[in-house]
């Protein structure tokens, strides 16, 4: 009874089903290849591998899509009730065999061919020269920290000698303001919170990463980084930068009510430009 | 089915009075409906909740009731999100597919008369039941909900409400909810492992069992290994919270001016504490799901399972690898990028097993005969959003790619089509197909088709579109995206509100679903037979609904495999796993006699109307 | 007759199927004991075992996750004070180590039928039980007059936590032997044997996992 019914509705829902997988097939692949919404350009080399090994991906990504989605809407439509009879197979031991290392091979290589850029962000270290730069998250601003001419930073308090100071009345004494005993920090550039982050082009730079209250993530779209700043760890990148600009620098790990507007800008000026400016702040900071 | 009363002495009496009966119940039947109705209680709250916050993001101008001014604030918003994720992951995608379908057909399946111990099953369930309303519980305390995400990362989580709104008690009822919650886990999956291991009836050898039992079984072992974990670390957090000890929390914080009095603690202690429970997590919500569509696509298609074997196999590779990979979870966390690598090359062969089951279900349907309930449209959906959702876990499981999708929208998309949605078709798949065994009525199957329609192109509409803010960059757990520049909130207004509009449509979607659920429960189509879709396995053997005592003291002999369709030369298309070969013949006969029964009298009935007309 | 063919067909089928599966058929479910004797019994409190032993397995987990924790803790921060253990949890360790005797000679009285030679030992048990948490107790008294303190620092914060949680744990054990000797086992689904051999699982369990707590608080300082 109920097998005659479900017979007779199949070719409809049976057509239905297989159209709507050939649409998702053919809006999602028109997305991607017409890259109606793509990632923003890449300004460093590390990124450009990044874009690269993503399209990689995307392409034996969207070979399985595609397959899988449109081998499923031909057996849905191909395999309706029709009254025949179902074929009895167990498997295939070849085909198993076959599918499990093409997958193998397939997957396990495009990790490894990832390697690379990974190992530029993260197995090697920054040459010499590099700008070292200290980024330093709080609740819900960044601020940021040059080492001067030196290129030392200078200590931080202790924190029992920020208690210590506490105790003794004042109140804004924090283990986060440079210790004036040491003479490594008199000449360290602070940018307080609510700054921007400004480097010069074409010039390795090394970010020290840190967070003074709970764990922050800084996050350049354009550089393709990403790096938590883990209250407690000290966590270095470093890259360089090759086209000037502003780009956007927001959040990009839960850390609390004002999440969403924790937001600055990464600012990349032509060497020149970025001298001048650094003159001002060295100015400033002399006072 | 021969009824056989044993007689006196029955170790297995049923319980009487309505509290002993339906409350209190030791019975696995009525404990699995228990967890059922408690995931859809969870699953509507956790729909209303994700709600709220996808019209706040589309139009946060609207008015809102519940709300002060109308409006949802950024704290709030937080609140919402950390409930949504918890109540689904927890309440709703552990309870429903394991404990909820498995606690009523994994006996049943295996020929047993309850799980191997009762008692613990029930005290399971009202664990659950009470981590339930300790978790939901913190909406209501001072300062409300916790706000730091479903994976509650210290410091945010651990230095209590200078952390921010809902940072203080809503956090720790949140902790202790989550750590009763393991508690219940653990019991049910080791009563799940005990009851496959030692209760098989004769003859169900381990590679007889029905593909549900075996992704119920390797889900539990999963479960058994992970929740003692994640029970340590809410333990530790809770004394970090509670005690002043510094597991998690590091020394020097000033957090809105007070300095923390923590000293050296391990952020990263926790994130590899709860991903190494985490991961795991996401598998125990989806492969149930993945078993139920082995066994629907089979059903459905009158075909035996393409490549049995390589499904268990790929079932139990995915639950070994599913340990190994917490750490592509952290890839931006400051862990060695050399155990990185590690990670990522074992998380992209978690694909391979992934792939060994697409290509098998869809072996499965190949030369088949499939017939459209809506049963078998939602394991079919299963497999389209199985594959859509897995893909995209190619490019998170690379950290250089990893590094511009983490904490954005992608990951969003990835995670809802495969561990959410996906596993709620499993779930809706196994509700349609199993509901007449259960309550002796059909769903309607009307109303099921087009909540299917709306409920597949709408979660394609509303996860398929953030893949593309993935794309652009876009953070996830944003309130507002006001501090973008105005090109990037013109670019991702448009396709926010496309995804709101979306999930409006769905969700109410959903309640077509309610409706059909309650009114079939009072006036659905009876269900005549006991077998009402010629399948093959044991619960369709017994009579329905299922009495308290299963199999009426008898127990049934397994002669073949679970998938026996389209036996060639046999008069029907399948072949139930209870009889014996001698007595096949005789069963068949049985059947086209009772068929032609149900002709003649059918036939007399039109006869008799129409002589009444006349 | 069709339906001969096909009932032919699939025998030979269900007996290909069974080759992989080194398939005996098992017994199981809920025997009613209608066929009564030892062998019956044996099966039915098998899952216990198994249940038994999946729960250690739990148990194990759980611990195991401390203990990794209190690896990467002791590696992290520099505020790792080594905690001085009192000697008292020498004597406790050997009290529970006797215990465990104590337990198997109830069992082995058990087993010659001496019903009140069990229940002896079998309270010596309990009390030697109750004794190892009162010393457990004692040290905590002595951890504190020395200043140590639960957050004092983390390796004081992981010898409460690493004490406490299996203190917690065996006291679950000494519920358990106060059942198994003062439970009438007439209408019980397995008997004081299976039930007290159960226990002693447990037991033994828990000794094993103090004596390697102790070596990693002691080695590991």
């Amino acid at each position: 009874m109920l097998r005659r019914r479900a017979c007779a509705g199949s070719t409809a829902v049976a057509l239905i089903l297989s159209l709507l997988l050939v649409l998702l097939v053919a809006i999602t692949v028109y997305l991607f290849v017409a890259k109606a919404y793509w990632f923003p350009v890449s300004i460093t080399e590390f990124g450009d591998k990044v874009d690269i090994q993503f399209h990689r991906t995307l392409i034996i990504a969207g070979i399985v899509f595609v397959l899988s989605q449109l081998g499923l809407a031909y057996a849905i439509f191909r395999f309706r009730d029709r009254g025949q009879k179902a074929k009895y197979v167990e498997g295939n031991n070849t085909m198993e065999a076959v599918w499990t290392i093409a997958t193998l091979v397939m997957f396990v290589g495009l990790g490894i061919l990832a390697r690379s850029a990974w190992a530029d962000v993260h197995f090697r270290d920054p040459a010499p020269g590099a700008m070292k730069i200290e980024v330093i998250g709080q609740q819900f601003q960044w601020s940021f920290r040059f080492p001067g001419a030196d290129g030392v930073f200078g200590r931080y308090k202790t924190v029992e000698k920020a208690l210590a100071e506490r105790a003794h009345g004042d109140q804004s004494a924090s283990p986060w303001q440079l210790d004036a005993t040491d003479a490594a920090g008199k000449d360290d550039i602070v940018l307080g919170a609510g700054s921007e982050l400004v480097i010069p082009v074409n010039r390795e730079v090394e970010l020290w990463i840190r967070s003074q209250d709970v764990t922050h993530s800084f996050f350049v779209r354009e550089l393709r980084l990403k790096q938590d700043a883990v209250p407690g760890l000290l966590i270095k990148v470093h890259f360089t930068a090759t086209q000037t600009g502003t780009y956007e620098m927001p959040c990009a790990e839960l850390c609390g009510l004002g999440h969403y507007r924790m937001h600055t800008n990464l600012k990349i000026l032509p060497q020149d430009q970025f001298d001048k400016w650094m003159a001002e702040e060295v100015a400033a900071n002399a006072q | 089915m021969v009824t056989h009363d044993s007689g006196a002495g029955h170790a297995h009496q049923a319980p009487t009075g309505f509290l002993w009966k339906y409350i209190f119940s030791k019975d696995h039947k009525v404990i699995g409906i228990q967890y059922i109705l408690l995931a859809l209680f969870s699953v509507f709250l956790g729909m209303a909740l994700s709600i709220l916050m996808r019209i706040h993001l589309a139009w946060p101008a609207l008015k809102l009731p519940f709300f002060e001014n109308g409006a949802i604030s950024p704290e709030q918003y937080l609140a919402l999100l950390t409930m949504h994720g918890s109540i689904m992951v927890f309440m709703v995608l552990t309870t429903a597919p394991q404990s909820g379908f498995g606690n009523y057909f994994l006996p049943i399946q295996i020929g047993a008369a309850d799980m191997a111990f009762p008692t613990l099953n029930m005290l399971s369930f009202w664990t659950t039941f009470v981590s339930l309303c300790v978790v939901t519980a913190a909406f209501f305390v001072p300062e409300g909900a916790p706000i730091g995400g479903w994976t509650a990362y210290p410091p945010l989580s651990g230095i209590g409400k200078v952390a921010g709104p809902g940072q203080g008690p809503g956090m720790t009822l949140w902790i202790v909810g989550v750590a009763i919650f393991c508690g219940a886990s653990l019991m049910g999956a080791l009563n799940f492992i005990t009851t496959v291991i030692d209760l098989r009836a004769k003859g169900m050898s381990l590679l007889r069992m029905p593909l549900t039992v075996w992704a119920w079984f390797i889900t539990a072992i999963l479960g058994l290994l992970a929740f003692g974990v994640l029970l340590a670390a809410c333990i530790l957090l809770l004394l970090d919270r509670s005690l002043g000890t510094s597991f998690f929390v590091p020394v020097g914080l000033v957090v809105s001016d007070t300095i923390i009095n923590h000293k050296g603690g391990s952020p990263l202690l926790w994130q590899h504490l709860f991903w190494f429970f985490g991961h795991p997590e996401v598998y125990i919500a989806i492969l149930p799901g993945m078993g139920v569509a082995s066994h629907l696509l089979s059903t459905f298609a009158r075909k035996p399972v393409f490549g049995y074997r390589a499904m268990v196999y790929a079932l139990c590779g995915i639950g070994f690898l599913g340990f190994c990979v917490w750490g592509h979870h952290m890839f931006v966390s400051g862990m060695s990028p050399y155990s990185a690598f590690a990670f990522s090359l074992l998380t992209m062969s978690i694909g391979v097993p992934s792939a060994i089951k697409t290509f098998n279900w869809i072996g499965t349907l190949w030369d088949s005969k499939i017939q459209f309930t809506t049963a078998m449209l939602f394991a079919l959906g299963f497999v389209s959003l199985f594959v859509t959702g897995g893909l995209s876990g190619l490019f998170l499981a690379q950290p250089t790619i990893d590094l511009y999708f983490h904490d954005g929208y992608f990951v969003v998309a990835h995670f809802h089509l495969i561990m959410g949605v996906a596993a709620i078709f499993g779930m809706f798949g196994a509700l349609f197909f199993w509901f007449p065994k259960m309550f002796g009525k059909f769903l309607n199957e009307g109303l099921g088709k087009i909540h299917f329609w709306f409920t597949f192109i709408g979660v394609y509409a509303i996860f398929m579109p953030m893949h593309w803010l993935g794309l652009l960059g876009i953070n996830r757990r944003y309130s507002a995206f006001e501090a973008y520049s105005p090109s990037v909130r013109a670019q991702i207004a448009p396709i926010q509100t496309f995804i709101t509009v979306a999930a409006v449509i769905t969700i109410a979607a959903q309640l077509l679903f309610l409706y059909n659920f309650v009114w079939s429960l009072w006036k659905g189509k009876k269900c005549a037979g006991d077998n009402p879709w010629n399948a093959t396995t044991l619960e369709w053997s017994i009579p329905t609904p299922p009495p308290f005592d299963n199999f009426a003291g008898d127990e049934p002999v397994v002669y073949r495999g679970a998938y026996e369709f389209s036996v060639p030369d046999a008069p029907e298309d399948y072949a139930p796993q209870h009889v014996a070969p001698a007595e096949l013949g005789k069963y068949y006969l049985d059947l086209a006699a009772d068929r032609l029964k149900g002709f003649t009298s059918k036939v007399a009935e039109s006869r008799a109307k129409l002589s009444e007309k006349n | 007759m069709p339906g001969a063919t096909a009932a032919g067909d699939i025998e030979i089928l269900a007996v290909d199927d069974g080759r992989g599966g080194g398939d005996v058929p098992r017994a199981g479910g809920d025997d009613d004991g209608a066929s009564g004797g030892r062998g019956a019994s044996r099966i039915l409190s098998r899952r216990y075992f198994t249940g038994m032993g999946l729960g250690i397995v739990a148990i194990l987990m759980f611990f195991m996750a401390l203990v990794s924790a209190y690896i990467v803790r002791k590696g992290t921060g520099m505020d790792w004070m080594p905690v001085a253990l009192p000697p008292v949890l020498f004597i406790n360790t050997a009290i529970l180590l006797a215990s465990s005797l104590t337990l198997e000679l109830a069992r082995r009285r058990l087993g010659l039928g001496d019903r009140s030679g069990f229940q002896t030992y079998w309270q010596v048990t309990t009390g030697l039980g109750l004794l190892f948490l009162a010393g457990q107790l004692i040290a905590w008294r002595q951890l504190v007059a020395a200043g140590a303190y639960f957050s004092s620092n983390p390796a004081s914060s992981f010898f409460y936590t690493f004490t406490a949680t299996h203190g917690v744990h065996l006291l679950g054990g000494i519920v358990a032997l106060v059942v198994v000797a003062a439970r009438s086992f007439d209408r019980a689904k397995v008997t004081r044997a299976t039930a007290a051999e159960l226990t002693s699982v447990y037991w033994h369990f828990m000794d094993g996992l103090w004596v390697f707590l102790l070596a990693l608080l002691y080695l590991g300082r």
